[in-house]
């Protein structure tokens, strides 16, 4: 890992105005940026310390929840109040990293970790379009088994690897932002850029810019949520694919139905046309399994994870009939 | 070990002054090269910290980029916590920080002013193990034993997070932490033999 300086803030100002120097970084929980650091992948020459900064407080009520940017993973997971309410969050943190992770690793961090591409995070490998712009995409047609099947482009197919960010996808989350012109707040579902022809840009974050919370509209009448998180061991693992499912109930019908999936997409994914045709229709196995072959529309294969769509299928199909039982 | 305090510290301060003396030569060597050429040799940066470890303070001068495991291992040599993969997937370098388990290949040793920090080294109360890492060697919970301190770690945190509640819990709440040689079965019969005597906190 190359040096740089470490500078503490003592206020949210002084964070925003160390940012704006060049080559630096805010750090949090450092438990993505760390690991980048150490393989090249990012070399900052200036890391701006976010610890101490008053952005580790959450509040879950009748109006919705606000989760402060510095809040630890393990302490949200833990909340009766997050896991009586919003049962898919909880679920997806609790299905994140491993505990020690989940003790340093922070909220805002989380959405902004980066993708785990096996070619974005070697530097060995010259071509990838994300880390070394115009260089080419080496997983396209290279081993692309972990890779997205949904929002890919020419330049790149790399997943985006947040469990903690396809919840709130589900949820019409919003992230609060703070940049130098002041506060704005973002919609999740718009947080998230696809990759096109620049894959280097993965939120519409513009430098300098700092999450400070999360923002969580309250449950609707009778809305039940889940995460499924489907992976190649039992745990402390990425996603092959994961389902977050919310869905309003109304006497054996669906009134709404609102369902994001991870691990199949270059970022969380929205599915309208799966919520399309469950809005209205009544919980039966049939109408869950055919609505979730839905999923599938847009679709786009490669060499080594065709297995992925007929695996996005069924995690919805399951998330939905555990969500409604 | 008083042999090896002694000479440590010897070695300590003879290194300090040739730390110093090479800091001089390094500033002069500077100023004569800089006209002409790249300076063979580079001051990093420092950053001074206190590192409390196992309830003694440790003042350090290191460079931020110094991971709490390499201050532990190359700086206060307490080998104990072991360097796996040294990217967060494996455990072995798990350490309690505030009493919370953590990865100390993760963490930045400068960002760790005034908190206090738990190794294995600190856990045998006068000479007496940890009920965990009693368990551990009666239920012959390692083979190699290199992922151990790591696994003593998190099982000790694990019972006080009151996470010991079945089989399936214990395994998914050790998943953090990586072994080898498959020693799973012995070091989940050791965690259920704390967690089931009351563990001491």
């Amino acid at each position: 890992m190359e040096n740089f300086t470490l500078a503490n803030a003592a206020t949210l100002d002084a964070a925003l105005a160390a940012a704006q120097q060049p080559d630096a970084k805010f750090i949090a929980g450092g438990t993505d940026l760390l690991q980048l650091m150490k393989d090249e992948v990012e070399r900052p020459q200036r890391l701006v310390d976010l610890d101490g900064l008053p952005l580790d407080q959450f509040s879950i009520g009748d109006d919705g929840a606000r989760i402060g940017a510095l809040v630890k993973m393990s302490d949200l997971a833990d909340n009766p109040d997050l896991r009586r309410r919003y049962p898919v969050i909880a679920e997806a943190l609790l299905a994140s990293a491993s505990p020690q992770v989940r003790n340093m690793a922070t909220i805002g961090g989380n959405l902004l970790q980066r993708t785990r591409c096996g070619y974005f995070r070697d530097t060995g490998v010259a071509a990838c379009n994300k880390r070394r712009p115009g260089s080419g995409c080496s997983a396209i047609l290279g081993f692309n088994r972990l890779h997205a099947v949904l929002g890919g482009s020419d330049y790149c197919i790399a997943t985006h690897p947040s469990d903690l960010a396809v919840a709130l996808a589900a949820l019409d989350a919003a992230v609060e932002v703070q940049g130098s012109d002041g506060v704005r707040t973002v919609p999740i579902n718009e947080f998230y850029l696809v990759p096109g022809d620049t894959p280097e840009r993965e939120t519409v974050l513009r430098p300098g810019d700092l999450i400070t919370a999360i923002l969580v509209p309250p449950p609707g009448m009778g809305e039940r949520s889940h995460y499924l998180k489907l992976r190649d061991r039992a745990s402390f693992e990425f996603a092959l694919v994961s389902a977050a499912v919310a869905i309003a109930l109304d006497d054996g019908r669906i009134r709404a139905a609102r369902i994001a999936v991870g691990g199949v997409g270059t970022k969380p994914w929205r599915l309208p046309n799966v919520e399309a045709a469950l809005a209205g229709a009544a919980v039966t196995p049939t109408v869950l399994t055919a609505a979730a072959a839905h999923a599938a529309e847009g679709a786009r294969p490669f060499r080594d994870n065709a297995f992925k769509i007929a695996l996005m299928q069924r995690a919805v199909a399951r998330a939905l009939a555990t969500v409604t039982a | 070990m008083n042999e090896f305090e002694v000479s440590r510290r010897r070695f300590i301060g003879a290194s300090a002054a040739a730390g110093g003396l090479a800091a001089a030569t390094a500033k002069t060597a500077h100023a004569a090269v800089a006209q002409t050429s790249a300076a063979p040799v580079r001051t990093p940066e420092m950053a001074d910290v206190t590192l409390e470890v196992n309830g003694r303070r440790h003042p350090l001068s290191i460079e931020p980029r110094t991971t709490l495991l390499d201050a532990l291992r190359e700086e206060l040599r307490l080998s104990g916590t072991k360097k796996g993969c040294d990217r967060g997937s494996c455990g072995a370098c798990t350490v309690h920080v505030d009493g919370a388990r953590v990865l100390s290949c993760l963490t930045l040793a400068a960002r760790c002013e005034g908190k206090a920090v738990t190794t294995i080294e600190g856990l045998a109360a006068e000479g007496e193990l940890h009920p965990m890492q009693a368990a551990f060697l009666a239920r012959d919970g390692l083979q190699c034993g290199y992922c151990t301190p790591g696994q003593i770690m998190s099982a000790i945190a694990l019972v006080e997070e009151g996470r010991a509640v079945s089989d399936d819990a214990i395994r998914e709440w050790m998943s953090g932490n990586i072994c080898r040689c498959g020693a799973y079965p012995h070091i989940l019969a050791a965690i259920k033999d704390v967690a089931g005597s009351g563990s001491r906190s």
